[in-house]
């Protein structure tokens, strides 16, 4: 374990050439090593590019938006091009970010570091995933800016198929090939986590990211073909105007809805699992404390998955469906909140009695249960038949899938890159700065969002470029809220600059800088290209947490000890 | 020696003596290898069973909608090319079965092609025989696309004899293309992949010890072969007249 050793003064120069640590960072150069890469730690950097490309993009649209809102009538743009701007930002958030945000990212770069293997089962199916998301973005983006779309990201029939003037295929093409990466992902990681687990590393020790992404890697399996078959019915119904969805050839809209939902509702699980993953991570290990109840938080995971597939019906409340159809998904879509309590309450018993410190990545924690726990609930009023009539399509609903999304999976997107972030890079990132940031993204992400749901409880309809001039308490809400979107912005602006910052100039991260349990923390920072120089063997329980000074002489679990900060263990105890 | 002791290092593999030179370096052995491709490629038949899935739901959708259309237009099917056709694939099955076998107790080179070649051979068969089919439907101006579905005279006044208009046989017949074809283009994608298989079996590299490859496509092929068990039933004979035929 020689590479895993660290020294206060590692910077110098005659440190570095005594002790060359060799990881997947600098293992070799060029871009051929990166666009050729099988590594998954590589691929995962990859992808880390392709998704903050596609959301800076998103949130370009999202701006527009705002600024249009700020007063009643379309001043900015009207209809036909505020149509475009909702689309568009909703295609690349959730087709090209929040999908593939955690998995792709945190997901390919720690699954085998946390299980003990050497890569994911298929690293060249790894690599082709990669491809084909970029390639399937980069025909969404061409057809974004060569014509744009104006359907909704929901694509529905008959409008997106008989009346929309835009590029509904070559955006549903590229949709249709990124759903591919996903599906590939997913069969990765699900082979991944049976097969490649190192000795003694069972089920239940499994890190509870790892549950997580088993359950999102499942929905991924069984969800993405059907909204792939469906954009290609789509497609061909547009082209060869062959009547499957088209009243007029007796076809029927509400098919495309139930096969559209069918993918479209378990994908919001797609979105939010892995970052439950990540906060279980980051609760356990800033609490200091084994997570409560871990099997029950490892089933909700897959309990999620499993009630996900079954409430597509609760988007069709008001398009015809029966009534007895709705409530049954009402009642299903209501369970849902079970085991979605029972993570929120597990992690708030883990930090009851725990010791809590206040690091960036536990500060994004807090942030994301309390925002989930508004957006969970407000989606149990959408759940709800009568309530949803009410505030089916306004703002309330933009609000409730905000919290959950942004509130929910880009919280814990952010706080597991900063949890993670000395292990990726090897560096630290400045903690006073990373604290002011999320005080910033929370401040503005709850300004821009709260006053949502007021405005779609009052009424204001979604997708809507302009709203009535005597409703004058519309427009302070709708000022408030770009307001509040401008902060959250410049919030998100400043976590990357000082990730790229600290590339150069952080300080260098020991290889266990919390510290945690997990095995990824047990390999140097940065790992090396084949992860550990000997394979694991586990014969510990999963967040074997102890008291800090002692993990600092023997290590976590029954490691070997390891020097932590450069303090050197004094006594070695157990080995 | 175990490759699951913790002294087995990285790297260590090539002076296992179980080491073979098929497996990857990110495996300990065989074993793992086999293990975790077989899973992959349940995994992917997962994902093409939701995959069609989207296909029979809208069969089954617009057939209990609409059983007389559905059968009215299934009888310009011919059951009895689809029957062979049905035979064909099966065999193709039962081929691929025996060239699995071939690899797995260590049959010469030239048994193992000899079965793969087979296999392609059936299966280029169906092909060409769907293609004779298609061709047939073209001709009747049955292709639910546009200018090309122009059911002759005849055609629409036999169904109007039963109450169906032109549009509502071609509903069938968008979803017989559609849901064929895609099974077509798997069977495309199968006969691709089999050719450099059947390459390195000629060059001996499959035996008892190593032939995931074969196995595998085996998976893909008894599943492509299921979907049309499905199909046929389904579109050829579900309301069909065997009377008649065409």
């Amino acid at each position: 374990m020689s590479t895993a050793l660290e020294t206060p003064d590692r910077r110098t120069a005659e440190f570095r050439t005594r002790h060359p640590h060799v990881n997947y960072l600098n293992a070799n150069y060029g871009i051929k090593s990166w666009l050729l890469t099988v590594d998954h730690k590589r691929i995962g950097l990859l992808y880390l590019f392709g998704v903050t490309f596609f959301f800076l993009l998103g949130g370009v649209y999202a701006g527009a938006i705002r600024l249009e809102l700020m007063t009643p009538a379309g001043d900015l743009v009207q209809s036909a091009t505020y149509n475009k701007l909702f689309t568009q930002h909703g295609i690349l958030m959730i087709f090209f970010f929040l999908i593939p945000s955690i998995p792709a990212t945190l997901g390919n770069f720690l699954i085998p570091l946390m299980i003990g293997a050497k890569d994911l089962a298929f690293p060249k199916i790894n690599l082709l995933s990669w491809y084909i998301y970029m390639l399937g973005a980069g025909i969404t983006f061409y057809a974004l800016l060569t014509g744009g779309i104006d359907t909704g990201w929901t694509f529905y029939v008959p409008y997106s198929t008989a009346f929309s003037n835009t590029y509904v295929v070559a955006a549903g093409l590229g949709i249709f090939i990124a759903g591919f990466s996903s599906i590939l992902t997913g069969l990765n990681f699900i082979v991944t986590i049976h097969t490649m687990r190192a000795p003694g590393m069972t089920w239940f020790r499994l890190p509870l990211f790892v549950w997580a992404h088993y359950a999102t890697s499942l929905i991924m399996i069984l969800g993405t073909p059907v909204i792939a078959i469906t954009i290609l019915l789509v497609a061909l119904e547009r082209l060869a105007h062959i009547g499957l969805f088209d009243p007029r050839l007796g076809g029927d809209p509400v098919l495309f809805q139930h096969l559209f939902w069918f993918y479209s509702h378990p994908a919001v699980y797609i979105m939010i699992l892995p970052s439950m993953g990540v906060i279980s991570e980051i609760v356990a290990t800033f609490s200091r404390k084994n997570i409560f109840g871990y099997t029950f938080v490892a089933f909700s995971s897959i309990a999620i998955a499993v009630f996900g597939f079954l409430v597509w019906g609760h988007h069709m409340f008001t398009s015809s469906q029966s009534v007895y159809a709705g409530m049954i998904f009402s009642i299903i879509s209501y369970a849902v909140a079970i085991p979605s309590a029972v993570k929120v309450f597990n992690w708030t018993a883990t930090m009851y009695k725990g010791s809590i410190s206040y690091d960036t990545p536990m500060l994004y924690a807090f942030a994301f249960i309390g925002l989930f726990v508004i957006g969970g609930m407000t989606g149990l009023f959408l759940a709800a038949l009568g309530l949803d009539v009410h505030v089916h399509d306004t703002y309330f609903v933009v609000a409730h899938f905000h919290y959950v999304m942004v509130g929910g999976a880009l919280m814990g997107y952010l706080g597991g890159m900063h949890y993670w972030w000395p292990k990726i890079s090897g560096r630290m990132y400045p903690e006073g700065w990373a604290r002011f940031a999320s005080l910033v993204i929370f401040v503005g992400f709850n300004l821009t969002f709260f006053p949502q749901f007021l405005l779609g409880y009052m009424g204001m309809p979604r997708r809507y470029h302009a709203y009535p001039v005597d409703a004058p308490v519309w427009q302070v809400l709708h000022v408030m809220s770009t307001a509040g979107a401008s902060v959250l912005g410049i919030g998100l602006l400043i976590p990357g600059i000082y990730f790229i910052w600290s590339m150069r100039y952080g300080r260098f991260a020991p290889s266990n800088p919390w510290p945690s349990t997990g095995l990824e923390w047990r390999t140097a920072s940065p790992p090396p290209t084949e992860n550990f120089l000997v394979t694991p063997v586990v014969t510990w329980e999963a967040y074997e947490f102890r008291p800090i000074e002692e993990m600092r002489v023997v290590g976590p679990g029954d490691a070997p000890a390891q020097p932590v900060d450069g303090v050197q263990p004094k006594a070695i105890t157990e080995t | 020696m175990s490759s699951h002791t913790i002294t087995a290092e990285h790297g260590e593999h090539a002076e296992h003596a179980a080491a073979h030179n098929a497996l990857q370096h990110h495996f300990d052995n065989l074993e793992q290898q086999r293990e975790a491709t077989t899973l992959g490629m349940w995994v992917f038949i997962a994902q093409e069973v939701m995959f069609f899935g989207g296909l029979f739901l809208a069969y089954l959708v617009y057939r209990t909608r609409d059983p007389v259309a559905f059968a009215a237009a299934s009888n310009h099917l011919n059951w009895k090319i689809g029957a062979f056709n049905t035979a064909v694939l099966i065999g193709s099955s039962l081929t691929m079965a025996l060239a699995v076998w071939a690899t797995q107790v260590g049959r010469s080179p030239k048994v193992q092609v000899f079965f793969l070649g087979l296999t392609v051979l059936l299966g280029a068969t169906f092909l060409g025989v769907k293609a004779y089919e298609y061709h047939d439907k073209y001709v009747d101006g049955l292709i639910p696309v546009a200018s090309l579905y122009h059911p002759d005279a005849h055609l629409i006044g036999q169904w109007a004899a039963s109450g169906v208009s032109p549009q509502h046989a071609q509903m069938f017949f968008w979803l017989y293309f559609a849901m064929t074809g895609l099974h077509a283009l798997h069977m495309i994608i199968g006969v691709g992949i089999i050719t450099p298989i059947i390459i390195a079996a000629w060059r001996g590299r499959y035996g008892p010890e190593y032939h995931s490859p074969v196995e595998l496509f085996g998976l893909y092929w008894h599943f492509v072969d299921i979907i049309w068990i499905f199909l046929f039933p389904l579109l050829y004979l579900l309301g069909a007249h065997f009377a008649g035929g065409h």
